[in-house]
Parts: structure tokens; sequence; C-alpha cells
């Protein structure tokens, strides 16, 4: 415990002995850390200052991402497409189903280090997480439900009314609260603790010979869109993926720029090992199937990205055994905490 | 960065304790002393000579297509007045925020409070400006609240933004939809981009009041100033919309000139003083 975590007990302890509560509410005080700020991050992009993170209303968040009555049948939840054991994301799904088994045309991202995210979606048409439930509330294959009406079966559902009073001091649910809630628990979800951190935080841990060299294959060839440590630059590229069947234009809709024709938000590398498949439709089940498409079929088209035509022909250049290395390397961006936290568990609802 | 904390922890601590002690000794705050009284600004729709009928109302644009119009609302924000002597009154930004609708008659008197006095033009937006685009959702409240249903929300969840203007509506010369129905829709916003520039529709409307009466606001009397929207002016401009050519526009290049022609709209026919 560092020097400001005790100076934050005492403060506590001291303000909790001025009002006499009781030794309870002490300890719930004391074991809610909130949002940490993990070593060696940037700062986070989420204003705090207009929803700071409490126990209260930090459950709550947990409980609605998990709640069904945000679809209009009551039968879909964040959770549902977002697991805890895929790292938030729908593992072995190119793309989802939502309700009545409809099915969406994007593969859903994981939600981890939402915090520092400076826009949301594939293609970055959300740049507030404070809003960005309404998106899958009211899209027609997902929960097709309406937000007014989310709002309406909350307030007629014991606990909520008295949870929402508990986190934000009025029972009358509002968006604004029912949204900064969702945050909460979103911005907590927070993955940080996996082999390569240790790494870098000298943690007495370090990498095989062969994560070695394939850390420096990545810094060399993967890390300008890949940016350490969050291993995303946030910036939207087009990866020589041909289009699909859907022609899916990503960005372009949203900027109108045509220069912005079939790019989409780099993902993070992180907990590649829980969220396959890969890429904006998940058209790569394996990540051998990603490095064999950087290595030899990148497409060539207008708005590929340059630095994947640095060198003449479309791609990146990798023999087998470096992408090897390189998978060794990726493993270690996989981080067993974040998929076993029990805070973030719907386990952990009571 | 630790010293900050540190002293934001003090701070924040000292807060608290001072916050238990504090009574209730708190000060209005200072305000604007000018009496206010209500000024209302009524936005009655029409097509061409025509009063606007949902449903059963049948018109025809200037590329001669016949249509009839289902739903119809729009954003009015950012209300300004000016008297004759140039002084300008600035209607305070979150009572500022109206969304008319064609089906709810009261939505179509927009009243709002400034100071007495003669005023000799309005303006506002058609729309919503760029800063509430992007403010923090416990600000936005009312009808800017997105919990309005899809179907008669004004928002844009998937491309964050406010539908400025809607308009829906059927037409023979639509395509029909998988349930044989020949609708166009037309759904206008874009508040010029968040993280990348885009394109921008928030128009500022300037009504002229001089010709058709000057607005006396006083106590006791509520003036109204009767503004005509003439919705056929959206089709019948520098760009006269085919519906055939274009059924549907949302998010897109075209639907600029849609805006460009909609800023059109708006006349003085009187005021009720």
């Amino acid at each position: 415990m560092n020097k400001l975590q005790w100076w934050l007990l005492t403060c506590f302890g001291a303000f909790l002995l001025a009002c006499s509560k009781s030794e309870k509410i002490k300890e719930q005080v004391v074991a809610f850390a909130g949002f940490q700020q993990p070593a060696g991050f940037p700062s986070p992009a989420y204003k705090f200052a207009n929803n700071k993170v409490t126990r209260e209303g930090f459950e709550l968040g947990r409980k609605l991402f998990y709640e069904p009555r945000f679809s209009r049948n009551n039968t879909i939840s964040c959770g549902s497409c977002h697991l805890q054991t895929s790292a938030f994301t729908h593992h072995g799904h190119d793309i989802s189903h939502g309700i009545d088994d409809r099915l969406g045309s994007r593969n859903s991202p994981p939600i981890m280090n939402l915090a520092w995210n400076t826009t949301f979606m594939w293609d970055g048409g959300v740049f507030d997480l404070d809003l960005q439930p309404v998106a899958p509330i009211t899209n027609f294959v997902e929960m097709d439900e309406t937000v007014g009406n989310v709002l309406a079966k909350l307030r007629n559902t014991p606990p909520y009314p008295a949870l929402f009073k508990k986190a934000f001091g009025s029972d009358n649910i509002t968006t604004a609260d029912m949204m900064k809630a969702l945050s909460q628990f979103m911005v907590m979800l927070v993955s940080d603790q996996s082999k390569y951190d240790s790494v870098m935080r000298k943690q007495g841990v370090s990498f095989t010979p062969d994560e070695q060299q394939g850390y420096a294959i990545f810094q060399q060839k993967c890390s300008t869109c890949h940016q350490e440590p969050l291993f995303t630059d946030q910036s939207f590229r087009n990866n020589g993926i041909t289009p699909g069947p859907n022609n899916d234009e990503g960005r372009y809709p949203i900027t109108l720029n045509p220069a912005d024709k079939y790019k989409f938000k780099v993902p993070s590398l992180r907990n590649l090992a829980y969220t396959a498949p890969y890429m904006h439709d998940g058209r790569f089940y394996t990540l051998q199937g990603v490095l064999t498409h950087y290595n030899s079929e990148v497409t060539e088209m207008p708005t590929l990205d340059p630095l994947l035509k640095a060198n003449g022909k479309p791609g990146i250049s990798l023999t087998t055994n470096e992408q090897q290395q390189l998978l060794a390397f990726l493993n270690t961006l996989n981080d067993q905490h974040f998929i076993k936290d029990e805070r973030f568990s719907q386990e952990a609802i009571q | 960065m630790y010293n900050i904390k540190h002293s934001l922890l003090t701070a924040a601590v000292a807060t608290c304790f001072l916050a238990a002690c504090k009574k209730d000794n708190a000060v209005t705050p200072a305000g604007d002393n000018t009496v206010k009284s209500t000024l209302s600004i009524q936005f009655d729709n029409i097509v061409g000579d025509r009063n606007l009928q949902l449903n059963t109302g049948v018109y025809t644009n200037a590329v001669g297509e016949k249509f009839t119009i289902e739903r119809l609302k729009y954003y009015i924000t950012n209300i300004r007045v000016k008297k004759s002597n140039g002084e300008e009154f600035v209607v305070p930004k979150d009572s500022s925020y109206f969304l008319v609708s064609e089906a709810e008659a009261a939505s179509q008197f927009v009243k709002v409070k400034v100071p007495e006095g003669e005023y000799a033009a309005v303006s506002f937006i058609l729309g919503v400006d760029s800063l509430s685009s992007v403010m923090d959702v416990r600000k936005r409240t009312g009808v800017l609240d997105p919990s309005g249903g899809m179907d008669g929300g004004m928002y844009w969840e998937w491309n964050m933004g406010y539908i400025f203007f809607k308009m829906e509506g059927t037409s023979d010369v639509a395509p029909a939809d998988p349930s044989g129905r020949h609708n166009f829709r037309y759904h206008i916003g874009g508040f010029g981009g968040y993280s990348a520039p885009t394109i921008n529709n928030i128009k500022t409307i300037n009504i002229d009041l001089t010709a058709g009466g000057m607005a006396k606001v006083r106590q006791g009397r509520e003036a109204n100033v009767h503004l005509m929207v003439d919705i056929l002016k959206m089709f019948n401009g520098a760009t006269n919309v085919s519906i055939a050519a274009h059924p549907t526009v949302m998010f897109g290049d075209f639907s600029t000139s849609i805006a460009n022609n909609y800023t059109k709209m708006f006349y003085h026919d009187h005021t009720e003083n």
C-alpha cells in the first residue's frame, strides 16, 4: 500500500469518526478502491470528474450490465454478447445473435480498458461512453427496445429504485443515472495484469527467448498502430482485408469522408486468446489466420494504410519463425486475472 | 502528480467537514433584475398556400410529385430577441430547447421569458448547437433526453447526434417497402463532427418583425409572434428535391441541400400583442 492510499484511509477514518457511522460502513468504504490508475498507463480519456466511481454506482452498473430487461422481451442483457470469460466479447461468434436470434453485422468488441477509449464501436460513431448503451438498446437486431421503456421497467422493478437512490440520491430513475451507473461498471473493467504487464513493471517475471524475440518483432512491425501499453493507437485504418459481402464501409458513413472508406478502429491486442474470432466481421478464427493475412493476403485498395505498403508489396513480411515468435509474445498479453475477477462477474450480484 | 492529488484530497476532506458545519445561509446569486415576461413564438406549419393536415392532405412539390405527410418534428433552440435599438437578449441556454411537432398542438407555441420591451427581431437555431450535441448526458434533459423511442426519437445513437428535422410520409413515387408502403423519410442532422469534421446542418434563422408587427412584451400579456413554416420549401428551393430520386435522406451529403432549402421555410405573418 502506498503513501497515497494510507492518506486516503486516514482521512476516511477521521471522517467516519466525525460522523459516528457504524463499523460496517467503514469496512465497505475501505474495501472499495474505486478506479485505480494502472502503473505505466496513460491518463484515462473518460471524464471521471463527471462520474465519480462509487461502490454503490459500480454495483448498480454491474447489475444493469447483466439485466435482460434492457431488451424488448427481457431476453438479452449487455452480458449476453459481452461475456467475462471471453474478456467481455462473444467468443466463437463472428457476429452475434441478439433478440429473436437476429444477427448483427459486426463482431462484438471486448469491453476492456474503455476508460482510455476516445471513441467507441468499430467505426467510432459513438464518442461518449455515457451514451454508448443507447446504441445496443435501440438496435433492431440487438435489444430492439427504447431507452424510455427500459427506464419504465426499472422504475417498476424492485430493488432498482432503492439502488438508484443509494447510488445517486434519487429513486426517480433518469437516463443520466442509468448511463452513469453502466459507465461506472464499464470503466472498472481494466485489464492490466498480463505477463507483459508484470515484465514491464519488473515484478520478477521475464519473457522467454521466443517471447522476447516476438516482442522485438512486434515493436518493429506492429507497434505503430497497436501502441503500447493499450495496444491500440485509437485510430481508424484500412488493414487490407477485402470488403465483405455486405460491403461494410466502416468509418465512412460516420465522417462522409471518402478517405475513411473501409477503415475500422485499430483493436487492442490484449486478451486475444479469449476474444476470437478477429476483425470487424470476425472473419479470422485463429491468430495464425490474421498473421497469414498480414504476411501475404493484404489487398491493395485506395484507402489501404500507408504503413502496409511501405515495402512496395502490400503487407508485413513475416517468416514462419517470426510468426511463431510473434504469437508467443501475443500470448503474454492474456490476462487471466481479468477474466476471473469476481468483482466483474454476474455471480457477484446480490 | 502526487502533490496535486494530496492537496485535492486535503481540500476534499476539508470540504466534507465544512459542509457538515455549514448552515442555511445561502445567498441568492445576484442576477438580471429586469422584469421578464412571456414571449410566445408560434410555429404554424403549412404547405404552400394550404394548412398542413397530417395523413390526409395531398400536396404536390415543384417536380410534380404528390405526397402526404405523416410526421413532422424539428428542434428550435438558442432563441434570441432584439429590440429596434439593437439591444439583444439571449434566452438562457437551458430554457431554450424546444421540439416542435405537428402532432402536438402545444409544442407549436415556443414560450420564453424575456425582458419587457418591444422586439423587432427574433432568431433561433433550427437544430441543436454543436456544444449541446456533445454535452454530458446529465445535462441532456427534457427534449434533449435520448430516451425518446426510436420511432418518434430525434437522436442517432449509431452516429451520435440529434436529428434536427424529421419529416416522413408517403408518395406513390417512393419505392415500395416489403409491406407495400411507399414511404419517404427525411431525417436531417449533423453538427459538424466530434473527432473528425463532417457535415454541419445547424442553421440559424433570423426573422424580422418590423413589417408584420413588433412584439410588445409586458406583464399580464403574452405577445405571440405568429410564424408560418412552409414545409413545401423543404422540397422547392435552390435544389428541387425529388422524392423519386431521394426517397430516404438521412446522414449523407444530399442532406445539406435539404437543409439549405428548409432555412427558407419561416416567415413572419403577424404578431398578436
